[in-house]
């Protein structure tokens, strides 16, 4: 790795720490001691072409892949052997990049299915605010929605939940370009608001725009940490990471 | 901008109920209420009985997704601890029904537990064979009768005011009872409760990863699903004052299911057309003998084959419209 990926941020105690995170699929090891962290309000995110090991990142963290090793501590609990629902009833809110929209049920019963798990979540008129489309499709089923508009639900529905920290699997894949504009202003106004978010992004430019600080991942490794404030330094070597 | 809050979100949930599900509840109960002035009310009770039940199991495949191959065992144990409880015990009617439908409530959480650990062809197996245990208990058991059964259970008095040896009171009764049982399931599809259930039948990794426990929402489910049937099967008992082996039989698990599926499965009136037709099937084609499980079978195909969604499933479909 050509940057440190510990102690990012000055000694303060992480939100989220993972720490020599190992990740199989049946026998396929995709996660070879993954470490990072990330501080309670930043936004975070893992850039990395496909099959990196992103996504699978985010599912370790949530315990949803087949078989997990290491350390993953979420404000101070150890979760690595804690199963899916425990962990995210502790706080972390998962929106999946197929964006698991029930189609059975209607825009708004997705929106009110998740638990509430704290106080402080978003009101739904907050949710309504950031996403004006949902309260018009209130009654639609969610197979009937648009890419973009299935997304927003995706997001609005965990916001309700109290979690405050959200993992947002490439959250603009497929939408057009006004939307994930929105998207971006979401982001912004939920970190004003104090959430700490994890972002797996491929569009790197838009990455750019909301985050804190970026792991680059290669091959089931984090290879490289950068601020964004050294974007503009160290752009020959992201391009060269991404292959852009 | 108007501002909704989640409590009126939730409550809008359950406000309004759709029109032409009221619609078709009303004509329902219409019916009920007027067939018995029409038709042998014996004939008529035996649907009642087997549509609660088809309902029941239909809580199970169409809103958790769990394909339950031992139904009968709930049934069938319903039907004898109350038929036991009604004639050895001496328990008023009521009471009888109920203790039937408990027994079968813990049966079904005892086989629930072992059952839920399991998905797809293992859960129905290791339903099916739980309930062929039931079935060779029951055989050997001195309280079932072997068999001969438990025969000429008394009907006894409803509430020790009712004479429920008038086929139309014990009509009303049943009628009641399945009427209950009915708004129950309603109920239960359509709170918060069932729409996590229903999330869990479409994607259960999702389900889990928002925070819920899937294993113990099926296991509740089940539980439910199981009285449920249990009540239809001690319900059952009492009308035909018999309980016997052919209760507890595996062709009872075969026969709900064929119901399930002929009415349409995950529908909330298909389990109850698929028992009328199965039943009226069972009764007025009796002079074929043997030929009648064959019928059965040409139906099933036909329905699998011509029209999956089930008779309600397909009128649904062509409404757009959930019924």
């Amino acid at each position: 790795m050509r940057e440190q990926t510990n102690g990012a941020d000055g000694g303060r105690t992480p939100f989220l720490r993972v720490q020599g995170l190992n990740a199989w699929y049946g026998e396929s090891h995709v996660l070879h001691g993954i470490d990072f962290e990330v501080h309670e309000g930043e936004v975070v995110t893992l850039l990395g072409r496909n099959g990196a090991g992103k996504t699978t990142t985010m599912k370790s963290i949530m315990g949803i892949v087949g078989r997990r090793q290491g350390s993953v501590v979420f404000k101070g609990t150890e979760t690595i052997g804690l199963p899916s629902n425990r962990i995210a009833r502790l706080g972390l809110a998962f929106c999946p990049e197929e964006r698991g929209i029930f189609s059975s049920l209607n825009v708004e019963e997705n929106l009110t299915l998740p638990p509430v798990i704290a106080p402080g979540g978003l009101s739904v008129e907050t949710i309504f605010e950031l996403f004006p489309n949902l309260k018009e499709r209130l009654k639609s089923q969610g197979t009937k929605l648009s890419g973009g508009e299935q997304q927003m639900l995706a997001i609005g529905r965990i916001l309700r939940t109290g979690a405050r920290m959200l993992l947002l699997d490439e959250p603009t894949e497929g939408l057009a370009p006004v939307i994930v504009q929105q998207i971006g202003n979401t982001i912004r106004r939920l970190k004003q608001e104090g959430f700490t978010i994890l972002l797996v992004e491929q569009n790197f430019r838009f990455a750019a725009t909301v985050a804190d600080r970026h792991y680059v991942m290669e091959d089931g490794h984090v290879v490289a940490m950068v601020r964004n404030a050294e974007l503009d330094q160290r752009m020959d070597e992201i391009h060269e990471y991404l292959g852009v | 901008m108007a501002t909704v809050t989640a409590g009126e979100i939730r409550a809008a949930t359950h406000e309004g109920l759709p029109r032409q599900q009221v619609v078709a509840f009303v004509i329902m109960v219409g019916a009920l209420v007027a067939a018995p002035f029409f038709f042998y009310p014996v004939f008529l009770m035996k649907v009642l009985c087997f549509a609660l039940f088809a309902c029941a199991f239909n809580l199970l495949i169409g809103y958790v997704g769990l394909l339950s191959f031992g139904h009968a065992a709930y049934f069938g144990m319903g039907s004898y601890v109350a038929a036991h409880a009604a004639k050895v015990w001496g328990l008023p009617t009521e009471l009888a029904i109920l203790a039937g439908t408990a027994v079968a409530g813990v049966l079904g959480v005892v086989f629930g537990w072992l059952a839920i650990k399991r998905q797809g062809i293992y859960f129905a197996m290791i339903t099916l064979a739980l309930a062929q245990m039931v079935f060779f208990f029951s055989l050997q058991a001195p309280f079932t009768g072997g068999e001969d059964g438990i025969q000429s259970v008394p009907r006894g008095h409803l509430f020790g005011v009712i004479d429920l040896r008038s086929d139309l009171a014990m009509y009303f009764f049943v009628l009641a009872i399945f009427l209950m049982g009915f708004l129950f399931i309603y109920r239960v599809i359509h709170s918060p409760f069932g729409q996590v259930l229903k999330a869990i039948r479409e994607n259960e990794a999702r389900a889990t990863s928002l925070g819920y426990r899937p294993d113990h929402y099926k296991l509740t489910a089940f539980v439910l699903s199981a009285t449920l049937a249990g009540l239809a099967g001690a319900t059952k008992a009492i009308v035909f004052q018999l309980a016997s082996l052919t209760d507890v039989h595996w062709s009872m698990s075969g026969e709900v299911v064929l119901m399930t599926l002929v009415g349409g499965l995950g529908t909330v009136f298909g389990p109850v057309v698929g028992a009328l037709t199965i039943v009226t099937m069972q009764n007025y084609l009796a002079s074929f003998g043997a030929w009648v499980t064959v019928i059965q079978g040409v139906i099933f195909i036909v329905c699998v084959m011509a029209f999956r969604r089930g008779v309600i499933g397909e009128i649904a479909n062509v409404l757009k419209k959930p019924l």
